[in-house]
């Protein structure tokens, strides 16, 4: 099944907003967290009390500085997991059909008893969202913890992905982006949600809210009604009497 | 990208064997008996070996047989279906030709046709990844087609047709390092990774982890801009220039033979090596790369 | 792994757990509620606990590596001897009942002569006030817990200004907070509420200003970021006040009503008065009455103070305090132009910052229709909000002019009138509380007696300093000595180098508790760890006993001679009280629990329920029974009975029958009680007590009620501090209580009843030519201290600090990617990998903090990352400043209340040879716990 879907029943994702977001790794644990004890293999770690640790990871946090043409920098924190590309060039190079993205909601999986370890989907992925494990050996991604979701086995207020349960700052959110009414569509709308790397045709799902204006300039300033302490003071006796 | 040893060894290898597979398929060097079992020896050990090195790279090698299964959409997959396909038809011609001194012509040029099919193929896994702006070119299947015609006429004897393809080739992979250089990522920027262009110009200063991961040592694999220049000279001058040259300046006997085709593999390997080494995935701009 | 199989259902239902276990996280001190998700009797899944006061629901990455944690290979085994030398880290196992014997033959004939020869010391536990009872028990005088090197600046300035702190001991308003100003932080105590706040913030467009020298974290989501040069920020605050009150911009109802502001001031140059309150024969302080003009006590109920005029009584003239302080900061020395340069902040830009304050906080008022009372009675039909709001932490405090600082800050929200209003800032309980209400500091030891009192506490003049009769110090960090009168919290950064210099005198035995005092919270960390080793001309080691207690394999480890094994969070009893550092939310009261959610498979034993064995063997008072048996027999048991005054304990709910609250008889199923709601217990405030603490009749009527105080206890806001004049007047020769003649100086300069500002004093000292730049280190959010370092997973995400150069030095020394650097300061060199940033203070290098580890520690591989490339810049720090000359060393400290100044250092950068290790390279300690497994697959049991 590694063709695409010609069209989902919805379109699950997530949208970032990066005006929100401190940089705390908080989605980047949690989701390991959850991750590596439900949906497939562990995500195991190698070397881990060594000298070049590296584990497998779903979802990771970069910090950019960005120069404005003007004035200072500024720093933008940026997680980032598998936008669940509506053209997911992942799927379709995948020889053993272990890719395939969900008819019903869009997500993409892989499906790791198929998988050969391969690497041809990561290498496809402009945004380096897939990781294949060291030490099981087969690809692993974000869920969008399609085991949380629908678990009938979790409150329904938390049958949303870990990430976005743990995220302290509420700066990720979840929903149906094919739903032009939803919450993270409205979101979206509002605040010129974006797509990473447009020019790569995968049409992600995800999206992100980029950063609000900063640093804008002001020139108010508070007119010095009193020049003196003794000017204050009269000022306030006047004043006080009128409270 | 990361220049595997697997990898390098399975196209190298294969793009040979299969390239000699296509002209034993279309009966050149005319050869039968032991002649042409000795021949069909080396195009298999090459052919065969070469997707053997490319199964070392699979980190899941008990799922390998299932690779055929996706040939509609993956060009993996279609690799696999008509690498197999060729061999078998291929040994249909051998068998027949060696043991039994039939040419089955027509077994043979399908044979011929399929084998080529599989090198282009494999070029289509690189060419088809728009994440690799250097493979996803043009030339990318022309490339590793040359090099399957060029190397094949080198082991089957074919001067002529070695040096024409060579020279050729020479001049493509120059074009091709050249564009390739020009192209760089192609258009994407951090600034367009990120969207965050609009505020400015972007830099990084902080990577998601401090050490290493699968995809650092995978996509962002660095080689030197000077290191990188004396090995295209070196895969020039070994893989094409020479041999193109002993082919058509020599009276073509054994021991040139030879030495045109170990120069041939070395520039190729080198080349190779470079074609992965120097390709650069998009990924790498989230690593500020 | 059954779903790996074949593709997952569309709907997938699987299981989560066998059982949800709801405890108190303690991967920071935070204190967030967690589900423990348990299968198979393992730890499967950690997630946040909705309904917990302090993080509903939500997680940081350190909560959720818990697993991590909890597994650690780091952990110790069993208590253990000390069997090489020192920093060996040689060591064998031995019993707990030996551990005791030994602890008990170096403690018991200390008791019995010299207990003060005890140094009991705790670093990040909150365990305080048991831990503080155990210490007064045994007598010494010699306890504190690592405030003094944390934020006591912080918190002693907003004790004394206003009854209540930032820290984690209030909260801005964020529910409707329009304009938000943060003054250095990176992460602080409160991580996930601040998170949380911040979140509610963005949700709703309103403003975040973040002034910090460096823009990452929470200044990098400000919506304007203030760059400002360290050690700065009290010149910048009294800029924007100098602004306000130019303008008239402030509060005058707020003032009058909340304020010291009217209180009358001697204005006379000198004498035993000078700058003291006109007080009545009861005491009370006077204010000039509106009505008539006549002084009157503040706290009359009909008085209404002015904030203008003067009153002469006895050939001295009093003027409300308003006045001095409308004088002092209208001074053109606080002009924004005046201080702009030295701030690095344009003049326009204080300005603007001074408008928006006015303009939010006056006209865009919020009012909430909730009737309530005021302390004199006069009923007030709506809340009134000033919607602006400060949070600020060590980066304001961690200088040797923080307490001012901070004073200073506190000082600019009361003009906006915006502390405990609708919008403002807002305590948390037990806050607000005066210093007045605070317990005074004690030191009065005697063999086989316990103390005379709590050691820590809040003085208000020179006559409660601990000080003996020949003026020196009477503990061994000198606190609440002349060297730093108001050090509430102790100095722990002082303890080791005091006890090896043996000044003020010598000790025997230094216990510690949960502080990496041989690594990251020391001060010049390689002198530290001499002074650990160091021995006397017997050869005996100058410090002679160390008795540490810690969970891991820790730096500090190796330094100690007998080692008492604590549990992981998971495994063990505490309680997170209200007679400690409470979990309080500002419209709820709440405390917690942990219990052992999986019991140890060690031979470890909760540190508490160790002392509560160690003090009964002791024979401590409270710790045994009339016939000399155990009197708690773990912490549990203490927990649940201990009664500090009667009917109230360490924890407030489910008192008396399960069903009272605060007040109530010992409990015997409270536990249980706390188990079943989910680890904690919480309380809201009634309605019409939500706001104006201090003066709410509501409020107080409450808080006695659910035993916060036994009485109500109005106050009102200290603008002007008297106490801070009182040993003024000590220094300018008044009073009985005389300080030394070289701190003279400093006092009268630093200790100002109103905040004036004064160079850090290290770069007073320091020439700026030599050290050119500032160097600070920052929290990340996803590591605490040196604990994160042996977590599998946090450690890949930060496993090396880079030194990060703003982009000017940078190009400037031609640093280029990969590079490293000699970073150097007066007190010794240091050398690390460097990385650019653009977004931070032209003059400021920074790092992130204990990141650096010693090879050995931690079951790390000897060339983890931590210990060849990661790097501590403790070793630049001092506790003592560079000689000036004098023959002295002063300390790198606030002069008030003994705050380490971490953030004072000044150093210079060149280009280092490429590549590691870093420096200092310090000799391998012996791992005791042997080494972490090669790899790691959690997860793959479930
Ligand atoms: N350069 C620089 N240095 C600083 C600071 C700075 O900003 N810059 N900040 C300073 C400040 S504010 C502080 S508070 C200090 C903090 O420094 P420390 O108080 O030293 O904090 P930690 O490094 O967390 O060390 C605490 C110890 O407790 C142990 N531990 C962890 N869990 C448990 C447990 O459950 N039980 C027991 N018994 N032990 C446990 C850990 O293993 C560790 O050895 O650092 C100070 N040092
Ligand atoms: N994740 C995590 N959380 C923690 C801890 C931890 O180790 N990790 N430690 C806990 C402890 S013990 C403490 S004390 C708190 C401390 O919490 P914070 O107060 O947030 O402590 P720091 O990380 O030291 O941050 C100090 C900030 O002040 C800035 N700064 C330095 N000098 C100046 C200055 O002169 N002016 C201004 N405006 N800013 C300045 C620095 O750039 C930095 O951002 O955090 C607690 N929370
Ligand atoms: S948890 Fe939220 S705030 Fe933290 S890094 Fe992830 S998205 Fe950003
Ligand atoms: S982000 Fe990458 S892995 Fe995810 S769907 Fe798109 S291409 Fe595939
Ligand atoms: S690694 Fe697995 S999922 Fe990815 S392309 Fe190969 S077989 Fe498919
Ligand atoms: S949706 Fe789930 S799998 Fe994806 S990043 Fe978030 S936590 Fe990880
Ligand atoms: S802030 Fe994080 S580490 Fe600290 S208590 Fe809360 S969840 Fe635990
Ligand atoms: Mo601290």
């Amino acid at each position: 099944m590694t063709s695409l879907p010609q069209s989902t029943e919805t379109k699950l994702g997530l949208v970032i907003d990066l005006d929100t977001c401190v940089g705390c790794h908080a989605c980047v644990v949690s989701c390991k967290e959850w991750n590596t004890s439900n949906y497939g293999t562990a995500l195991s770690d190698v070397d881990a009390y060594g000298a070049e640790p590296q584990g497998t990871f779903l979802n990771r946090v970069n910090s950019f500085e960005a120069m404005p043409e003007s004035g200072c920098s500024q720093t933008v924190h940026f997680p980032k997991s598998c936008l669940h590309c509506e053209d997911a060039p992942c799927v379709t190079v995948c020889p053993t059909g272990a890719s395939y993205k969900r008819e019903e909601d869009g997500i993409v999986l892989v499906n790791e008893a198929d998988c050969m370890g391969c690497g041809l989907c990561a290498w496809s992925c402009p945004y380096g969202a897939r990781e294949l494990d060291q030490i099981f050996g087969v690809m692993k991604k974000c869920t969008l913890c399609v085991d949380r979701i629908y678990n009938e086995n979790i409150p329904e207020e938390d049958r949303v992905p870990s990430c976005v349960r743990t995220c302290p700052a509420g700066a990720r959110h979840f929903g149906d982006l094919g739903d032009p009414d939803s919450d993270v569509s409205r979101l979206v709308a509002a605040r010129g949600g974006m797509d990473l790397m447009p020019e790569m045709g995968t049409k992600p799902v995800n999206k992100y809210l980029p950063p609000r204006l900063k640093d804008a300039p002001s020139d108010a300033t508070l007119e010095a009604t009193h020049k003196t302490p003794e000017g204050l003071f009269a000022w306030l006796d006047k004043a006080l009497e009128k409270l | 990208m990361h220049p595997a040893p697997s990898v390098i060894l399975f196209t190298t290898l294969s793009g040979l064997g299969f390239g000699l597979l296509a002209f034993l398929g279309l009966g050149l060097p005319p050869v039968t008996g032991w002649v042409a079992f000795v021949f069909f020896c080396l195009a298999y050990v090459l052919a065969v070996g070469g997707l053997l090195a490319s199964v070392t790279h699979l980190a899941n090698k008990k799922n390998a047989i299932k690779a055929f299964r996706e040939w509609r959409s993956s060009w993996l997959s279609r690799e696999g279906v008509f690498a197999v396909a060729s061999l078998l038809v291929m040994a249909v011609f051998a068998i027949a030709l060696v043991f039994f001194d039939i040419r089955l012509r027509t077994v043979g040029a399908l044979g011929a046709l399929l084998s080529l099919t599989t090198v282009f193929t494999t070029s289509m896994i690189y060419t088809q990844l728009k994440t690799v702006p250097r493979w996803n070119m043009w030339t990318t299947p022309p490339i590793f087609l040359l090099h399957a015609i060029g190397g094949g006429a080198l082991l089957a004897g074919q001067p002529r047709l070695a040096a024409v393809s060579l020279i050729l080739l020479g001049f493509l992979m120059v074009w091709a390092w050249i564009t390739g250089d020009e192209k760089g990522l192609g258009g994407t920027t951090m600034e367009t990774a990120t969207g965050l262009g609009r505020i400015g110009k972007l830099r990084l200063l902080e990577p998601p982890h401090s050490g290493q991961n699968y995809l650092l040592k995978e996509m962002a694999y660095d080689v030197g801009r000077k290191h990188a220049q004396k090995l295209r000279v070196l895969s020039l001058v070994f893989g094409y220039a020479l041999p193109a040259a002993l082919m058509l300046l020599f009276t073509v006997h054994h021991t040139t033979a030879l030495i045109a085709i170990l120069s041939h593999l070395f520039g190729v390997a080198a080349g190779r090596w470079l074609f992965f080494a120097e390709a650069a995935h998009v990924q790498r701009l989230y690593y500020g790369k | 792994m059954a779903m790996s199989k074949n593709k997952v259902p569309a709907r997938p239902s699987p299981k989560v757990s066998d059982e949800i276990r709801q405890t108190t996280c303690y991967m920071c001190a935070c204190r967030c509620g967690i589900n423990v998700h348990m299968q198979d009797g393992k730890v499967k899944y950690i997630e946040g606990n909705k309904n917990h006061p302090v993080n509903k629901g939500v997680l940081c990455a350190k909560g959720s590596a818990g697993i991590m944690q909890h597994y650690a290979p780091s952990r110790l085994k069993a208590p253990m001897k000390r069997v090489g030398p020192r920093g060996s880290g040689e060591f064998e196992e031995i019993s707990w009942d030996e551990a005791y014997d030994i602890a008990a033959g170096w403690l018991g004939p200390i008791r019995e002569t010299a207990p003060e020869k005890l140094a009991f010391f705790t670093g990040r536990d909150q365990s305080q006030s048991f831990t503080s009872l155990w210490a007064q028990a045994f007598g010494t005088p010699n306890y504190a817990a690592h405030g003094g090197f944390c934020s006591v600046n912080m918190a002693a300035a907003g004790i004394y200004t206003m009854g209540g702190a930032f820290w984690e001991f209030g909260q801005p308003d964020w529910d409707r907070t329009k304009l938000f100003m943060i003054f250095g932080v990176a992460e602080d105590h409160d991580s996930n509420p601040i998170k949380i706040g911040l979140g509610k913030l963005k949700e709703r467009g309103a403003r975040v200003i973040g002034v910090n020298p460096i823009r990452s974290g929470y200044n990098a989501i400000a919506d304007d970021w203030v760059g400002i040069t360290p050690g700065t920020d009290g010149l910048f605050i009294m800029a924007l006040i100098h602004e306000l009150i130019k303008a008239g911009q402030i509060d005058l109802n707020y003032l009058t009503r909340y304020t010291n502001a009217g209180f009358l001031v001697n204005c006379a140059d000198t004498g035993p008065d000078a700058g003291l309150f006109l007080r009545d024969e009861n005491g009370t302080a006077q204010v000039l009455d509106q009505a008539t003009g006549k002084p009157a006590p503040y706290d009359g109920k009909s008085v209404k103070p002015k904030l203008t005029g003067h009153f002469r009584k006895a050939g001295d003239t009093y003027r409300p305090a308003f006045e001095l302080l409308a004088e002092a900061y209208m001074s053109d020395s606080y002009a924004p132009e005046a201080v702009e340069e030295r701030c690095g902040i344009p003049a326009r830009r204080i300005r603007a910052i001074a408008a928006d304050l006015a303009r939010v906080a006056f006209e865009e008022e919020i009012v909430i229709d909730q009737p309530w009372t005021d302390w004199k009675g006069e009923k007030h039909d709506q809340m009134i909000g000033r919607p602006v709001s400060f949070h600020a932490m060590r980066g304001i405090s961690a200088h040797s002019n923080g307490f001012q600082t901070c004073r200073a800050l506190h000082i600019l929200q009361i003009l906006l009138g915006s502390v405990e209003v609708p919008g403002g800032f807002r305590f948390k309980p037990p806050y607000p509380k005066p210093p007045e209400a605070h317990p005074k500091p004690h030191a009065g030891h005697a063999p086989n007696q316990p103390l005379d009192g709590p050691h820590l506490g809040y003085p208000l003049g020179p006559e409660h300093l601990l000080l003996d009769d020949a003026g020196n110090p009477k503990r061994i960090d000198k606190a609440f000595s002349w060297e730093n009168p108001f050090s509430a919290h102790g100095l722990m950064h002082m303890v080791i180098s005091n006890a090896h210099a043996g000044v003020p005198y010598k000790i025997d035995t230094l216990f510690m508790y949960m502080a990496n005092m041989a690594w990251n919270s020391s001060m010049n960390t390689s002198s530290v760890i001499e002074m650990l080793t160091d021995k006397d001309e017997n050869g005996d080691y100058v410090i002679p006993h160390i008795i540490y207690s810690d969970a891991y394999s820790s730096e500090t480890v190796a330094y100690s001679d007998l080692i008492l094994p604590d549990t992981t969070y998971l495994e063990r009893h505490d309680c997170i009280s209200l007679l400690d550092r409470p979990i309080c939310e500002a419209e709820a009261v709440a405390d917690a629990i942990r219990w052992p959610v999986v019991e140890p498979d060690r031979n470890v034993k909760g540190f508490q329920s160790a002392l509560c064995d160690l003090g009964a063997k002791l024979g401590l008072p409270g710790f045994v029974n009339e016939d000399g048996s155990q009197k708690y027999a773990d912490y549990a048991d203490y927990i649940t009975s201990h009664e500090r005054r009667p009917g109230v304990g360490p924890l407030a709910g489910f008192r008396g029958d399960g069903s009272e609250s605060g007040r109530g008889a010992p409990n015997p199923q409270q536990i249980d009680k706390y188990i079943e709601n989910g680890g904690f217990w919480s309380e809201h405030l009634p309605d019409d007590a939500q706001f104006y603490k201090p003066w709410n009749q509501s409020y107080q009527d409450w808080a006695v009620r659910i035993g916060l105080f036994d009485k109500a206890a109005p106050y009102v806001f200290n603008l002007y501090l008297e106490p801070l004049r009182k040993i003024q007047l000590a220094a300018e020769g008044y009073g009985d209580r005389q300080p030394p003649e070289h701190l003279r100086a400093q006092l009268k300069k630093a200790m100002t009843p109103l905040p004036h500002w004064y160079a850090p004093f290290e770069q007073e000292i320091v020439s700026e030519e030599d050290y050119p730049l500032h160097a600070l280190t920052q929290r990340p959010m996803h590591m605490y201290h040196s604990w994160g370092s042996q977590n599998a997973w946090l450690r890949q995400i930060t496993g090396v600090n880079k030194l990060f150069v703003p982009g000017g030095v940078w190009e400037e020394h031609g640093f280029e990617d990969g590079d490293w650097a000699y970073v150097t300061s007066p007190h010794g060199r240091i050398k690390a990998p460097v990385a650019r940033m653009d977004g931070v203070n032209g003059k400021t290098l920074w790092t992130w903090n204990a990141i650096g580890k010693k090879r050995g520690a931690w079951a790390l591989s000897d060339d983890a990352q931590e210990a060849t490339e990661g790097f501590l810049l403790n070793h630049l720090i001092n506790e003592l400043l560079p000689p000036k000359g004098d023959g002295l060393r002063w300390a790198n400290s606030d002069p008030v209340t003994g705050q380490a100044a971490w953030f004072d250092l000044r150093v210079r950068i060149e280009k280092a040879p490429k590549g590691g290790p870093s420096e200092p390279t310090l000799k391998a300690q012996k791992s005791p716990v042997g080494q972490g497994p090669k790899d790691v697959t959690y997860g793959d049991d479930f």
